[in-house]
């Protein structure tokens, strides 16, 4: 009989899209020979079981035993009339894809420095597939085992490139919306993101998950990024999905010499979602933040696997990751620190906080730290626990309702890491966020 | 109608009882003052009349404008015009002074069924009281109680009695901790407060508050229960006496 992993059709699928020709670029030997050890490899590794480490606290069968097809450039029945905005006008470029397919009719791009280009993948591939040949699949690395990874790879048809040339700065951020939208068909599709920072660049790009309709749909997500020489890039993200999505972001980046990769993600929606973006600081000076913050209800389920690599000496890193869990959700978060044999003066440090708001959450933290060098500067802190009464009392004290002084005990809580976000204006586009889900549960 | 009349009211923490028959009226515009030993059950009582957790109710009752406020929640004893000035004003991270006056000034008047208050007229307010206390106006930009010192943290409890114009106000222990210019100052700002409409209940160790804000009663509480009331010449032979005669008295 066959096991239940088994009935996910994803190597019948990618014959057929594989056979019939009909993937962007599938004339060119590179990518076929990609896409092609892209399938094998997750064939051989099939989907991750929690007795791997990496997902020891993270089941996907729900995943497992939900059969997607693949998503088309018109599968969405869905009426997409409005594109949500987290950051309106702020956004002087916007990306949109629907299901994983860039839509032009929806995105304007604006005007973009010289030496900047923001383009669909598809469209990269056939404007240029050098640039595309000399990155994708560039940048990973101890992704041999990384089963989603390689799914992507094999599936891949579109996503985002973002490619800055030396010197260049985007001063406005760049909105890329993701619209999941899918009704009684459940649909998977796996976009490819590469973001070429060439030395002394600077970007800011807002990724914006959100869903339409009540189907579900597995976004795959890949990110590649590359931040050169004293680049600078600024990397948001809002999970904001229907309940009924699954979400995994695998994301490898590079960051060289007195470059910054400055990362924040915040995810309140989904029905489960999984982070798992992978730093290596590869050049001395190289600074990393990678933080996050969550707020998940019912029985949402929301994973932050980190591992951040310093590579070389004097680099540096900061991360904290900060949620609050409502009803029966669940919150994982594994942060690794990995301190070369050589990487001396390394100076990292880490944080994870929860807040549980009832007594059936709960949150799995692994901080590990992971040290071969000597002289390094390393610390981790990790709690779990309840909202502190006398700050509730004190405020109930006067006058405020409890819900109401729930949600600014939250607000200041969570506050806290999206102060971390280096723009004000986008400080306060996240806080709303945080602000309305909050009053969505309480009132 | 009595602003608050406690009647022979008990209560527990944990199993160990520590008010055992409080007896107390205080009338509109009345300040009453309780003094007592450590331990006697003086903060119990503030505890118990604000709602606070951890504290159970054996008997008795505590009625507030005739209406028993021993089972409301502690945002609804507000509501109705109860304001505690904690001993230990408690510091929230992240919260700014304002946006929480803020939140207490408008939820205290939306449960009243009044409208919300004007962002304008609220500064305007908040301004003048500052003013009045001798709080510097960035004081009101930083996160409540927030490495405050002690003075700060009392004259901060004060201005939020000033903005939530409460009816009864009871003020623990909030001489605790104070130079004597602080407790001038807060003082002047309690004194203002003052009105035929509102009554104050001060709870103290010491007479040197009483000094400043003038009580019209002062009770003794010792072992919690209340021994003696009297005028504010108590205060004053306590302060040369001590309180080891009445310990005797309820021991006997």
């Amino acid at each position: 009989m066959a096991s239940e992993s088994a009935l996910q059709p994803f190597h019948e699928q990618y014959q057929a899209l594989s056979n019939a020709q009909d993937m962007p670029g599938h004339q060119l030997p590179w990518l076929s020979n990609l896409r092609e050890r892209g399938m094998q490899r997750f064939d051989e590794l099939g989907f991750p079981t929690p007795k791997a480490e990496v997902w020891k606290y993270t089941n996907l069968r729900p995943l497992e035993r939900q059969v997607f097809v693949p998503a088309t450039g018109t599968t969405a029945n869905v009426g997409v009339d409005r594109v949500p905005s987290l950051i309106g006008e702020q956004a002087g470029h916007r990306a949109v894809f629907v299901n994983g397919r860039f839509r032009a009719e929806m995105s304007s791009l604006g005007r973009l420095p010289d030496g900047a280009e923001v383009l669909s993948f598809a469209q990269a591939l056939e404007t240029d597939p050098g640039f595309l040949e000399r990155h994708v699949d560039q940048i990973a690395s101890r992704h041999e085992d990384q089963a989603f990874y390689h799914l992507n790879s094999a599936f891949m048809q579109d996503g985002l490139v973002i490619k800055v040339a030396e010197g260049a700065k985007i001063e406005e951020p760049i909105e890329v919306v993701y619209l999941a939208a899918a009704d009684e068909e459940a649909l998977a599709y796996h976009p490819r993101t590469l973001i070429v920072m060439a030395p002394d660049s600077e970007a800011t790009v807002v990724e914006h998950h959100v869903g339409i309709g009540d189907g579900t749909t597995f976004a795959n997500h890949v990110g590649e990024v590359a931040v050169e020489r004293g680049a600078k890039l600024h990397h948001y993200k809002l999970n904001a999905e229907t309940d009924a999505a699954f979400h995994v972001a695998t994301l490898h980046a590079r960051v060289d010499e007195n470059a910054f990769y400055d990362s924040f993600t915040l995810t309140t929606g989904g029905r489960l979602t999984r982070n798992e973006p992978h730093i290596v600081l590869n050049g001395a000076h190289a600074d990393a933040r990678l933080n996050g913050a969550y707020l998940q209800r019912d029985k949402q389920h929301c994973d932050s696997t980190t591992l951040i690599e310093h590579a070389v000496p004097d680099t540096h890193c900061r991360e904290i990751f900060k949620g609050a869990l409502e009803g029966k959700s669940r919150a994982v978060f594994q942060g690794k620190l990995h301190v070369h044999p050589d990487a001396q003066r390394t100076d990292g440090n880490q944080l994870s906080r929860c807040l549980l708001l009832s007594d059936q959450a709960e949150i799995d933290a692994k901080p590990e730290l992971e040290i071969y060098a000597d002289d390094v500067v390393c610390s981790h802190g990790c709690t779990a626990g309840e909202l502190e009464k006398d700050p509730l009392f004190y405020l109930r004290s006067r006058g405020i309702p409890f819900p109401v002084a729930r949600r600014i005990m939250v607000e200041s809580f969570l506050g806290e890491v999206v102060e971390e976000i280096t723009t004000e204006e986008l400080q306060h586009a996240f806080m709303s966020r945080v602000s309305d889900w909050l009053s969505r549960s309480t009132e | 109608m009595a602003m608050l009349e406690i009647k022979d009211l008990k209560a527990e923490i944990e199993g160990q009882e520590i008010l055992k028959g409080v007896n107390l009226s205080i009338e509109p515009g009345e300040v009453h003052a309780i003094m007592g030993p450590n331990g006697s059950g003086k903060s119990t009582l503030a505890h118990v009349l604000t709602g606070r957790d951890g504290y159970e109710v054996t008997g008795g009752d505590a009625l507030f404008q005739g209406q028993s406020i021993l089972e409301m929640e502690p945002e609804e004893r507000a509501a109705v015009g109860l304001f505690l000035a904690f001993q230990y004003p408690v510091e929230i991270p992240g919260v700014t002074m304002t946006t929480f006056l803020k939140e207490a000034v408008n939820s205290i008047r939306k449960a009243r069924g009044e409208k919300e208050i004007d962002a304008m007229q609220f500064t305007k307010e908040l301004r003048e009281r500052c003013k009045l206390l001798g709080i510097p106006e960035d004081m009101m930009r930083r996160s409540v109680n927030t490495g405050f010192s002690g003075g700060e943290k009392k004259r901060a409890e004060v201005l939020q009695m000033a903005a939530i114009e409460p009816k009864l106000a009871v003020l623990d222990e909030t001489d605790s901790g104070l130079d004597i210019d602080a407790l001038k100052t807060v003082a002047d700002g309690v004194n203002r407060l003052r009105s035929p409409e509102r009554s104050m209940l001060l709870i103290t160790h010491y007479q040197r508050l009483l000094t400043y804000i003038e009580p019209d009663h002062v009770h003794v509480m010792v072992r919690g229960q209340i021994a003696k009331s009297g005028d504010k010449s108590l205060a004053l032979q306590l302060e040369e006496k001590g309180y080891a005669e009445f310990a005797e008295d309820v021991a006997a």
